[in-house]
This record gives structure tokens, C-alpha cells and sequence, in this order.
């Protein structure tokens, strides 16, 4: 190959080269969405990491885990303090439990209502409301428990205080359904058309094509609505500490007062000082709720997933 | 029955079916209006208390005799504070995290994981989210108890919110437009940044607005980060503490005794107006952009 010939292939070469400034904004810009993709999992790896070390010292040294799970005292403040937190978790359990009682059946319906037989305007109205009803701010909901719910309960069930299981399960209900009527709603979408088209076909009525066909093909969607309701109920802090009375106690009534996890974290932290025992406590309840929480939502999350991979 | 005469009659069978399928309906409507009449009635209950309270003192004065009378404009213009500050922090990482995962992301393990963690993050409770404040925000980055370490814990918190309405309206952008760009040879950036941007503006819009309402109505997260019971006086910096709406409902709620009966009413009105006014322009907004588009 002659100079003149190398020259020339080393030209094209550079005309090639396409890093010019556009090329380095696009490696700029890759880096930059890059970075705000990987801040979710910053975010959730630190919640994680802070809240563990925060009660880290505590929870090794000084908690006895046969206490905090089997105890029902939590005297933070007492003379010789005692952390058992069996009551608060049984305050939790049994408000979403009663929550989901009341509303998981009426949820479904609605979700199979709105999904399957309204029509047209109706069905809009109906999403539309579902949508502001999610939308609800807690608080508002705890004023609604407080000043609305419990003096109802007082006058028709005639028990001496309407801040009890029963307030906390409805209100925590009531929060709880739009979230699960749109998911489940969502999961009798995901059923192709044709296969209700097929069933119809065959002479089968509406009612008919959904309890056999719909249904069945929407089940593990459904549960996972239902799932994720559970996570939300688990985890509301505001309204159940205004609507649930505050009382330290395992329920042997709906109308015996109760107190949660979260409820205890909102009403105490404010009263410790950073570090202290109290403090380090509060951060070991936070560490179970994140735990619960993330179990039940990666169970939800691995449901769906499996379903739509099963579809593909 | 003739068996001639039963050509249009419906059958025995026919007719269970149709009584079954009219029954099951009825009692699905039921239940949804079961569902949906009673959070009507008590938002009718908020309404019909809470609205002789409102006034312009209300809203432009600050709360006076241990908040028992006066207005709540401390906490109104702190609210507009923390949201506004939450959003300058969400949107940014909101936003390029939604382009990362609608334009970049190949589908392999650290887009699962990213997705994992939007999941949890949006299940995650709301007071483990002020736990994590006040562990990373105040005393880790030492923002103290501000409206800065408040707002970045509501900008944690409202992350979700942003990240999946923007990924799915930048989703919903047809790929033709995409290759059309590439193929006059155009990078991949100039790509999003001057057509599947554009073309989704109002659909991130509607997340936007969805994350705001979110923000206002946080009680847990801002108690121990950042809102306070009472302040006379609106933040200055983003260092200052700041009294808030939500947090304002829950103390003349539950904290301080002698409030007139219908002061939480008229606060909560306040509340839910305005959290619901912002739904309703983001569900407008969405549905004036399902009937113009066209693709």
C-alpha cells in the first residue's frame, strides 16, 4: 500500500468516527437516566440499611427476642422497661383482618361489577370514583374514624367508647378497597376477550362466562389484589392511631380498643431522645414491618409476574 | 310443551339461567354500591361540618388561643412548601429513572431488581418512610428537623408514583416514532429529548400532579422530619421548620384540647379539597388526551 493510500484510509477512518458532541450527550444523558433508574434501588437498599443500624445495638445486645414476640407488655418508660410487642403485632393482625373481613367480598364484587357488566358512562363514573376515593389522604380518614365513625359505633352498638377494633377495621377498610377493586379490576381486564367470546358463543350467560371463565383465569391476579390490600392495611399508620382507641391490648371484642405497630412508632418517637433504648425499640418494629411488608409485596409482585409469563 | 310451539319460548334451563344471571348482577351492583355509598355519605358528612368554617380569615390567618380559633395559613403556605420542594427532588430521579427503564433497559436481572424496588418502595408503610427520614435525612446527611429533610423523605416516598406514570405514557408512544427519528440519525437522546418527550409532556403531567396530591396529604413521614405543631410564621429556607395541613388535621384532631367541634372538619375540608381537585385535573387531563390522540 502506497502513503497516498494509507492517507486516504485514515481519513475515512475519522469520517467514521462518529464521537462528536452529539455522541458524548447521548453517553452523558445514558449515565445521567442510568443513575435516576438505579435511585430506586439506592432508596429501598438504604431504607433497609438505616433503619437496621439504627436499631442495630439495641436489637443485639439489650432486646430478648422471646420478649418482644411473646410478652404483651411494652412499658418503654416503666422503671425497668419492658419491650414485648405481642400486643401491638395482635393490634395489626386483627385490624386487617376485620378490615379485609368487611371489605375483600364487596371489593371483588365491585372490581367484577365494574369490570364485567357496567357499561359506557356508568363504568367511567365508577372508575372515576374508585380513583378519588384512593386518593383519600390517611389523615383525613383518622378524623373520619374519630369524629364521625366512633360516635356512631358509640350510639348503635352502645358500648362505652367508639374508638375500638371494629372503627380501626372499617376505616382501614374503607382505605383499603379502592387500591384492591382497581388491581382486581385490572386482573379480570388481563383476560383475553376471546375467551369470553368463546363462552358466550357456546350460549352462556354473562353471570355464566364470568363465574367459569373470568374468574378461573383471573384467580392468581385476584389474590393478588387481595395481597397487596393486605400490605396496605398492615402498614397505615395515621388513621389507625386516631380510629383504634390506642390501647395497649390483645382484642377479645370488636369493640375492645387496640394499638399497632405503626401506631406505636407515630405516638412514641417523638417522645425519645436519639440512641436511647425507647428509640433503637421503635426502629426493631419498624425493621418487622418493613420485613412483613416486602414479603407480602414480592409474593404479590412474583403472582403476577407469573401469570403474565404464563400468557406469553 | 309443544315441540313446536317452543321455538321461541326459552327452556326451563333458559329461564334459571337468565334468573341467575340477572340476580348475580343486582347483587354485584349492590355490593359496589356498598362500597361506594357509605364513603359518599361520610365525605358528604366532612363537607356539610367543615364548610361553615371556611372563610378568608381561614385561609389567610394564623391560628390563635392554642389553635382553637384563627386560620391555618402558616400550615397552608408550609404544605405548599414541602410539596414544592419534594418535587424538585422527585421529579429529576422520577423522570430519568422512567427513561432509563422505557428507552435504555434491556430486560435482564438489574431491570427486575430496579422493578423489585419500585414495587416495595411504593408498599413500603409510611411510617418505616419516616423512620428512614429521620435516620438518612436528618441525622446521617444532618439536614436536621427542616423542610428539606422532610421534602426528600416525601420525594422518597412519591418516587413510585412518578416512575410508573411516566414509563407507562412514555410506553404508549408508538415505537415508528422512534425509528423514524433514528433513522434520519439521530442518537438515541436527541431521540427522547426532542420527540418521545414532547409527545408524552401531558402524561407526565398527570403523574406529576397524582405525586403532588400523594405529597399533600403525607402525615407520617413529615412528623419527625421536618413539620412541626405550631410555627406563627412561614419557612424562610429549606432549613427552617415549617408547620403543615396534614400534620396541622392531626394535632387540632387529637393533640390539643378545647378545639371548636368543627375546626377538623374545616381543616380536613381544606385537606381534601385540594388533594382531590388535584385528582380530578389529572384524571380531565387524561381523558381530554385519550380523545385526541390518534396513534
Amino acid at each position: 500500500m502506497s502513503d497516498e493510500a494509507a492517507k486516504q484510509h485514515r481519513l475515512t477512518a475519522m469520517e467514521f468516527d462518529r464521537r462528536d458532541r452529539s455522541w458524548w450527550t447521548d453517553m452523558f444523558a445514558k449515565a445521567l437516566v442510568f443513575g435516576g433508574g438505579v435511585s430506586a434501588i439506592v432508596f429501598i437498599v438504604g431504607i433497609l440499611v438505616f433503619i437496621a443500624t439504627q436499631g442495630l445495638e439495641f436489637a443485639a445486645n439489650r432486646l430478648s427476642w422471646t420478649e418482644f414476640f411473646t410478652s404483651i407488655a411494652w412499658r418503654p418508660n416503666s422503671q425497668k422497661p419492658e419491650y414485648g410487642a405481642l400486643a401491638l403485632i395482635a393490634g395489626t393482625v386483627s385490624t386487617t383482618a376485620v378490615a379485609m373481613v368487611l371489605v375483600v367480598p364487596l371489593s371483588l364484587g365491585a372490581a367484577i361489577y365494574i369490570g364485567e357488566f357496567a357499561r359506557g358512562k356508568k363504568r367511567e363514573w365508577l372508575k372515576i370514583l374508585i380513583e378519588m376515593l384512593a386518593a383519600v389522604p390517611s389523615v383525613v380518614w383518622g378524623v373520619i374514624g374519630l369524629n364521625v365513625m366512633g360516635p356512631f359505633i358509640t350510639d348503635v352498638f352502645g358500648v362505652p367508647s367508639g374508638l375500638n377494633l371494629l372503627n380501626a377495621g372499617i376505616i382501614l377498610g374503607m382505605m383499603a378497597a379502592p387500591i384492591m377493586t382497581t388491581i382486581a379490576e385490572d386482573a379480570l381486564k388481563a383476560v383475553p376477550d376471546s375467551y369470553r367470546e368463546a363462552a358466550e358463543a357456546l350460549g352462556a350467560t354473562k353471570w355464566q362466562v364470568v363465574l367459569r371463565v373470568v374468574l378461573p383465569h383471573a384467580r392468581p391476579g385476584l389474590s393478588a389484589a387481595v395481597l397487596l390490600g393486605v400490605g396496605r392495611a398492615f402498614g397505615e399508620t395515621i388513621a389507625v392511631l386516631m380510629a383504634s382507641g390506642h390501647a395497649i391490648n390483645v382484642p377479645k371484642s370488636l369493640f375492645d380498643p387496640i394499638r399497632s405497630l405503626t401506631a406505636t412508632i407515630a405516638a412514641e418517637l417523638g417522645e425519645t431522645a436519639e440512641g436511647d433504648d425507647h428509640y433503637q425499640a421503635l426502629f426493631v418494629v419498624g425493621m418487622l414491618l418493613f420485613t412483613i411488608t416486602f414479603f407480602i409485596n414480592m409474593i404479590a409482585n412474583a403472582i403476577v409476574r407469573g401469570t403474565r409469563r404464563k400468557k406469553a | 310443551m309443544s315441540p313446536s310451539g317452543s321455538t321461541f319460548q326459552p327452556t326451563a334451563s333458559e329461564q334459571r339461567r337468565r334468573k341467575q344471571q340477572s340476580a348475580a348482577q343486582s347483587l354485584l351492583a349492590l355490593t359496589t354500591a356498598m362500597l361506594a355509598l357509605p364513603a359518599l355519605g361520610i365525605l358528604s358528612i366532612l363537607i356539610i361540618r367543615g364548610f361553615p368554617g371556611l372563610s378568608a380569615e381561614f385561609f389567610l390567618e394564623e391560628p390563635r388561643n392554642v389553635m382553637s380559633a384563627g386560620g391555618i395559613f402558616p400550615a397552608l403556605v408550609g404544605t405548599v412548601w414541602l410539596t414544592a420542594v419534594a418535587l424538585l427532588v422527585a421529579l429529576p430521579l422520577g423522570i430519568s429513572a422512567a427513561i432509563y427503564l422505557s428507552e435504555y433497559a434491556k430486560d435482564n436481572w438489574l431491570t427486575g431488581l430496579i422493578n423489585i424496588a419500585i414495587v416495595n418502595l411504593a408498599g413500603v408503610p409510611s411510617i418505616v418512610h419516616a423512620l428512614f427520614g429521620v435516620g438518612a435525612f436528618v441525622l446521617f446527611l444532618d439536614f436536621g428537623v427542616s423542610v428539606l429533610a422532610a421534602s426528600c423523605t416525601l420525594a422518597v416516598m412519591t418516587l413510585p408514583v412518578i416512575i410508573v406514570a411516566t414509563r407507562e405514557s412514555l410506553q404508549a408512544l408508538p415505537q415508528s416514532f422512534r425509528e423514524a427519528c433514528w433513522s434520519l440519525g439521530a442518537t438515541r437522546w436527541q431521540t427522547i429529548w426532542r420527540v418521545v418527550l414532547p409527545n408524552s409532556g401531558s402524561g407526565i403531567l398527570t403523574g406529576v400532579i397524582l405525586c403532588v396530591s400523594r405529597a399533600v396529604g403525607e402525615t407520617a413521614p413529615i412528623m419527625f422530619t421536618g413539620a412541626v405543631l405550631y410555627l406563627p410564621v412561614a419557612p424562610e429556607s429549606v432549613w427552617d421548620q415549617t408547620m403543615a395541613l396534614s400534620l396541622h388535621l392531626y394535632n387540632v384532631s387529637t393533640q390539643l384540647p378545647g378545639i371548636p367541634e368543627g375546626l377538623p372538619f374545616s381543616v380536613a375540608l381544606t385537606l381534601i379539597g385540594v388533594v382531590l381537585s388535584m385528582n380530578a385535573i389529572s384524571i380531565a387531563l387524561r381523558m381530554k388526551l385519550r380523545g385526541r390522540k390518534k396513534w
